[in-house]
């Protein structure tokens, strides 16, 4: 399963970015391979729709989790029509790295 | 002649409301029965509120053109999503999915001339109301209602400024806060704008960014000091060194903000106000004529 958390940098020990739409980066995990690769976030500081474009990104992707701060409506309404499952993790400074660690730990 | 007066501010809560409601009422009485109240501020109109007996005379939906793909037609090519500088369109090609998201379209229509495969359509998605009163005097208000989750502000107040009575002399515009687009749109038309600000330091910090505004849209415009007595002098200094007519001055007064508190600001005028608003009229009429 391809699971994509958003990341405020480029790096595994990046701190995890609490929101979505406008993340800095996104950490795609690809649990079978054990792959992580960082992809920036190309409508990070677009005016508005943003949540829209990221999450048309992760369809395209084939991601099937999303882990995130928060998610907006309309972001919301296209990842739940394509069954793209929404994880919503508290504000307490973790990084992607350790979020990985957790996930496999699973 | 027809004459339209725009009431801005900048910061919110400085007295636009307060000065359009008793301008109309004032212009009524010391300058012409065809004087017309249009509340541009459709994000939360309120001019209504001070006049318990208007009775509604017509209402009107106003819609804007949004397009829709054709899922038969699309080739998914992305040629759209492209063109839309709003973000409004998702096209998946690899799952054939393509929508338009109709609360982030500007309705700009550049989707439609990127198509080259007859994919797009156009319908009509509501932005809005358009609600017009009989106040008893004058030729009433029209007031602009934004549905909510709505962008197309600009929109609406354009149709809400071209509803005004063909008989109208006056037609007063009540502008919303802020020195954006809504503002631009409701100054753009006027022959001349009244600024009503608060002296304290917040309302200079706005006032000055919308005499900015003023400025490169070369409107003419004078200040309304309200709430004056108040505050830290900054706002005299400025408008002096800058060489700012201010136009009137409404001392501050606890019992003025207590009537406005209970929405009756057309029902208590005493003799104060009366000779205060007799006199911006006869200012205005001099200005304008």
């Amino acid at each position: 399963m391809k699971i994509v958390i958003s990341s405020e940098g480029a790096e595994m020990n990046s701190v995890f970015d609490l929101r979505f739409g406008r993340a800095a980066y996104f950490c795609v995990y690809n649990e079978e391979s054990g792959i992580t690769e960082f992809l920036k976030n190309e409508h990070a500081d677009d005016q508005g729709g943003a949540g829209t474009k990221t999450s048309e990104k992760m369809v395209e992707l084939g991601v099937q989790k999303v882990i995130s701060g928060d998610f907006g409506p309309k972001a919301k309404d296209i990842l739940e029509r394509f069954n793209i499952q929404m994880v919503i993790l508290p504000d307490n400074n973790r990084t992607v790295g350790e979020i990985i660690e957790t996930l496999k730990g699973k | 002649m027809l004459k339209k007066i725009a009431i801005a501010s900048g910061k919110g809560g400085t007295g636009k409301t307060t000065v359009s409601v008793n301008l109309y009422y004032f212009i009524h009485k010391y300058w012409t029965d065809k004087v017309q109240l249009l509340d541009c501020d459709v994000e939360e109109p309120n001019d209504l509120i001070f006049f318990p007996e208007a009775r509604e005379k017509s209402f009107n939906v106003v819609n804007q053109q949004v397009p829709k793909i054709d899922n038969s037609k699309c080739t998914y090519c992305r040629d759209c999503v492209e063109y839309c500088e709003f973000n409004a369109i998702v096209v998946i090609p690899t799952v054939k999915f393509a929508e338009v998201n109709a609360s982030l379209c500007h309705s700009c229509g550049a989707c439609l001339h990127a198509c080259k495969h007859g994919a797009m359509l156009e319908y009509d998605h509501k932005i809005g109301e358009i609600k017009k009163f009989d106040l008893g005097i004058g030729l009433g208000l029209i007031q602009g209602e934004l549905e909510i989750g709505s962008s197309m502000q600009t929109m609406l107040i354009k149709d809400v400024i071209k509803e005004y009575n063909p008989e109208t002399e006056i037609v007063l515009m009540d502008a919303p806060p802020g020195t954006s687009c809504p503002v631009v749109t409701t100054s753009a038309d006027a022959d001349f704008i009244l600024l009503v600000t608060e002296p304290t330091p917040f309302g200079l910090h706005d006032l000055q960014l919308t005499i900015e505004l003023m400025r490169e849209i070369h409107k003419p415009f004078a200040v309304i000091i309200n709430k004056d007595g108040i505050g830290d002098g900054s706002m005299e200094k400025y408008l002096e060194a800058e060489d700012i007519e201010i136009i009137g001055r409404i001392a501050f007064s606890k019992e003025y903000a207590a009537n406005y508190a209970t929405g009756k600001i057309l029902n208590n005028l005493d003799e104060t106000q009366d000779s205060f608003y007799r006199n911006l009229v006869m200012n205005l009429k001099e200005k304008l004529n």
